[in-house]
């Protein structure tokens, strides 16, 4: 159906995409796999017409053709689901799918033609009800159902699970097959390769803008797939046993308003972390990790004796404060979060460790020990970075997470809150920062992780609680609690209609 | 064929340097064109605008104490637009400074005591920066846009001086022209050479370059001012208070605009009159921005603008040509180099005729 010769799209010196041939069929459930950076991005947006290759062909349904903007690919039978959804939170699901539609149609005939094709595919959306509303996983549905009305040959999809819980995975899943079902070809672009194994008829597996391997994804291990994904052995995490013991972070009943206008509120959060080990806060993206975080660090500050550290009630107690007590911290957006991105690493050093000794005196920087701080973090780490001491918006997401990751664990924190650890990072980079926080953990820290990436918690984990909604469920052992609980409670479900795991202690 | 903007990889260290020299070329090319569209010879015009204010040892003396009012003002500008704070007012800041520093001089100069001027100076700096504080913490503590705030006070600050020199500190000696008393020796700037121009208020603004050098690259309030402007989020995360940041970056700046106002009053002007700038305060903003933000590039900028006051006066005199000429030119450096600006981030990108490329943003 879709066929792409010798694509090959550069950017500056980088070739994002390097002679890539892609083929999909029929009826076929297409993987494209690699990681980030490896060109997938950049070859959907080919294919889309939202970029043109420097060189290659494309071929639809056995013509040459070229792909000049996204209004030609749709034209054609192409269809994309973004990653990331352009919605209006403030209008309707009908409204928003009529913003996206070319002609001039009714409110009203285009919501049936919503619920028609709800129905008809499985996928449960009220046309009427308002996109604040609604959760991640019915907002990625309002996007599928844009794509449907323009009745594609072709479905491309970005990355669709990572924001699901796996039940809403499951639901899609049944609704791609019923697409494929019909003939229409499907463009799966991820990373989860047991998703790859479950679903997909083909993958192209790509890497540093190449294409590696065109693999049968059913007649290999996930481990195989990794493997032609990174290039070589991903190492598996070693764990150290470390005994568990005083709360070195407590939580008691922490309620604070959303601070801006569809915020989430926190509600009655209790939780505590002994030294020793690692709590991994599960859940769907929005749901109160940020602004969790942000009470948990002080950029937020709340009741006094909501946020413990230590046993010293912090919550009314700054950022500094916190960290003189022995607290580091890692925000999930790299730039402009935890780094400035055009400020150089050595001076990035400085923005979290200015206030815990050594690199400032009466007032005035001392600049030679910031950068020997932060080469001793790049070689601990092992940072790759362009120069000496560069800016830390030139170096990749990978480097630059390890880079803060190591900032934080060079001050031998007691205590580490850390948001999406490895959030958009290679494999590599993944694997090293999940072993760091282990072994901080082995060595008596007290490490708190908020991630969505649920097979990263049960790398690491000792104890798992789930917040939705802005609720956090209890902590429970890892080892007690199932993956379609952890889907449960991350959905919204009360704790009490879910069952309990059989084994908790 | 289609020109597109593309993002650069990395900031282009050459247009950095490169784009304030751009705009001086296109701002003298525009002014040869400008002259020649009213009738005089460009080549002359050049010369009498930008050549004969540097031929003079009088009017290079005249070119520095122009020139230090403009590189005090931009200094505080600097800091305050590297903080991320729009301060669009130091005109008014100035003639605050220069009004509240003229109060100390009109109430205590007959008493000829060493500390008058001092004095001044300090209240100068002092009224300055109160009346600099006004938009930052009405931008604080009630979310008023600071641009604007900041510009309509210019305005009331005009209007005040209006008032003071028309009403009450009316010289009664004057024959009822708007102006005060003339400052006693004891108000008024020595001069650093005998029967010259200069005098010791132009060595302030050296001095203030290097302690904003000093400030911003080696003191960690310096550092917590770039990063709240640069990134707020990360400056908060670094448990750097962005309020406090944003009222002493309007302080810094207010103070130095003051004092700006004060040491004209005490040094060229001598006394308090209706027009105490001939826009000082918004030339300035042209002059930190041809400086790039950087103390010693504001030094070489000040110098510039300088040079377009004198040109402008040299030009009105030899060719008689409207004084109006200047602000065009000044506007027009401005406007030159943010669009030079541009090309740090970005390079042009020309596409050939065959493919039309609707480029979408990813």
């Amino acid at each position: 159906m879709l066929e792409a010769r010798g694509i090959v799209k550069r950017f500056g010196d980088l070739a994002a995409n390097d002679g890539v041939d892609l083929a999909v069929g029929e009826g076929e459930i297409h993987a494209l796999l690699g990681e980030n950076g490896a060109g997938k991005s950049t070859l959907v947006k080919v294919l889309y017409g939202a970029l043109q290759p420097d060189e290659g062909e494309i071929f639809w349904q056995g013509a040459h053709v070229e792909i000049a903007s996204p209004a030609a690919a749709r034209a054609l039978g192409i269809g994309m689901v973004f990653q990331h959804f352009s919605l209006f939170e403030a209008l309707t699901v009908a409204e928003n799918v009529a913003l996206g539609l070319p002609t001039r149609e009714t409110l009203r005939s285009i919501a049936s033609r919503i619920e028609a094709l709800s129905a008809a595919f499985g996928l449960p959306l009220d046309p009427a009800r308002y996109v604040h509303d609604l959760s991640v996983g019915e907002r990625q549905r309002i996007e599928i159902v844009r794509c449907l009305l323009q009745d594609p040959k072709l479905i491309i999809m970005d990355e669709p699970t990572s924001v699901l819980t796996p039940q809403e995975a499951d639901l899609l899943f049944a609704t791609l097959g019923r697409l494929a079902g019909e003939g229409r070809a499907i463009l799966y672009i991820t990373h989860r390769l047991e998703e790859v194994r479950r679903l997909c008829d083909a993958a192209t597996v790509l890497r540093q803008g190449r294409v590696v391997a065109g693999v049968s994804p059913r007649r290999e291990t996930a481990a195989a797939l990794a493997r032609l994904m990174v290039g070589s052995d991903v190492q598996p995490i070693e764990h150290r046993a470390a005994r568990a013991g005083a709360p070195l972070l407590e939580l008691r009943r922490l309620s604070l308003p959303p601070d801006r206008v569809l915020g989430t509120a926190l509600v009655d959060i209790s939780l505590s972390v002994r030294a020793g080990e690692i709590v991994a806060i599960a859940g769907v993206a929005g749901n109160g990790q940020g602004e969790l975080f942000a009470a948990l660090s002080g950029e937020r500050p709340s009741r006094a004796d909501a946020v413990l550290i230590d046993g010293a009630p912090v919550g009314q107690r700054g950022i500094t404060q916190r960290r003189r007590l022995g607290a580091a911290f890692v925000p999930e957006e790299r730039l402009g979060h935890s780094a400035v991105p055009h400020l150089t690493l050595s001076e990035n050093v400085l923005l979290t460790r200015h206030g815990t000794g050594g690199l400032t005196r009466l007032g005035f920087l001392l600049r030679g020990r910031a950068a020997q701080l932060a080469a001793e973090v790049c070689a601990a780490f092992d940072v790759r970075k362009p120069g000496r001491d560069p800016e830390a918006a030139s170096l990749s997401g990978g480097n630059l997470q390890k880079f803060v990751v190591g900032r934080e664990l060079l001050a031998e924190p007691r205590l580490l809150v850390v948001n999406q650890p490895s959030w958009g990072v290679d494999v590599g980079a993944a694997v090293m920062i999940r072993q760091a926080l282990v072994d901080l953990a082995a060595q008596g820290a007290a490490v708190l992780v908020i991630s969505q990436d649920l097979d990263e918690i049960l790398e690491i984990a000792d104890r798992i609680a789930v917040i939705a909604h802005g609720r956090l469920s209890e902590a429970h052992p890892a080892s007690a609690l199932s993956l379609e609980r952890i889907g449960l409670l991350m959905g919204g479900a009360h704790p009490e209609s879910v069952p309990e795991p059989a084994d908790a202690d | 064929m289609l020109i597109e903007l593309e993002r650069r990889s990395a900031p282009s260290r050459i247009m950095m340097l490169a784009s304030p020299a751009i705009a001086v070329a296109l701002t003298v090319v525009t002014a040869a064109l400008l002259l020649a569209a009213i009738g005089v010879d460009p080549v002359h015009g050049l010369g009498v605008y930008f050549i004969a204010p540097l031929s003079t040892g009088w009017s290079l003396q005249e070119l520095a104490v122009k020139a230090s009012p403009l590189v005090l003002i931009a200094v505080g500008l600097a800091i305050c637009f590297r903080a991320n704070s729009w301060n669009i007012g130091a005109e008014g800041q100035y003639l605050a400074g220069a009004m509240l520093g003229g109060w100390f001089a009109l109430a205590y100069q007959t008493a000829g005591a060493w500390w008058v001027l001092p004095g001044m100076l300090l209240l100068g700096a002092l009224g300055g920066m109160l009346y600099a504080l006004i938009p930052a913490a009405l931008r604080v503590f009630f979310g008023a846009n600071e641009i604007l705030t900041s510009l309509m006070l210019v305005y009331v600050a005009q209007f005040g001086l209006d008032y003071l020199v028309r009403g009450p500190w009316r010289d009664p000696h004057g024959f009822n022209f708007p102006q005060t008393v003339a400052f006693e020796p004891a108000a008024t700037m020595p001069l650093l050479l005998a029967g010259g121009r200069l005098h010791w208020g132009v060595l302030l603004a050296p001095l203030a370059v290097a302690v904003a050098i000093v400030f911003l690259g080696a003191t960690l309030r310096g550092f917590e001012l770039r990063v709240v402007g640069m990134a707020p989020r990360a400056g908060r995360f670094a448990g750097f208070d962005v309020r406090r940041d944003i009222l002493l970056a309007f302080a810094v700046s207010g103070a130095l605009a003051g004092l700006a106002g004060i040491i004209e009053v005490a040094g060229p002007i001598g006394q308090l009159l209706p027009t105490l700038s001939p826009g000082y305060g918004f030339a300035a903003i042209i002059v930190a921005f041809l400086g790039r933000l950087n103390p010693i590039g504001i030094l070489l900028a000040g110098l510039i603008l300088a040079l377009s006051y004198l040109g402008g006066e040299q030009a009105q005199i030899a060719l008689r040509v409207p004084l109006d000429l200047t602000i065009v030119l000044q506007g027009a450096l401005l406007f030159y180099v943010l669009a030079c600006d541009t090309f740090i981030l970005y390079r042009l990108h020309l596409f050939g005729g065959r493919r039309k490329a609707v480029q979408r943003a990813a």
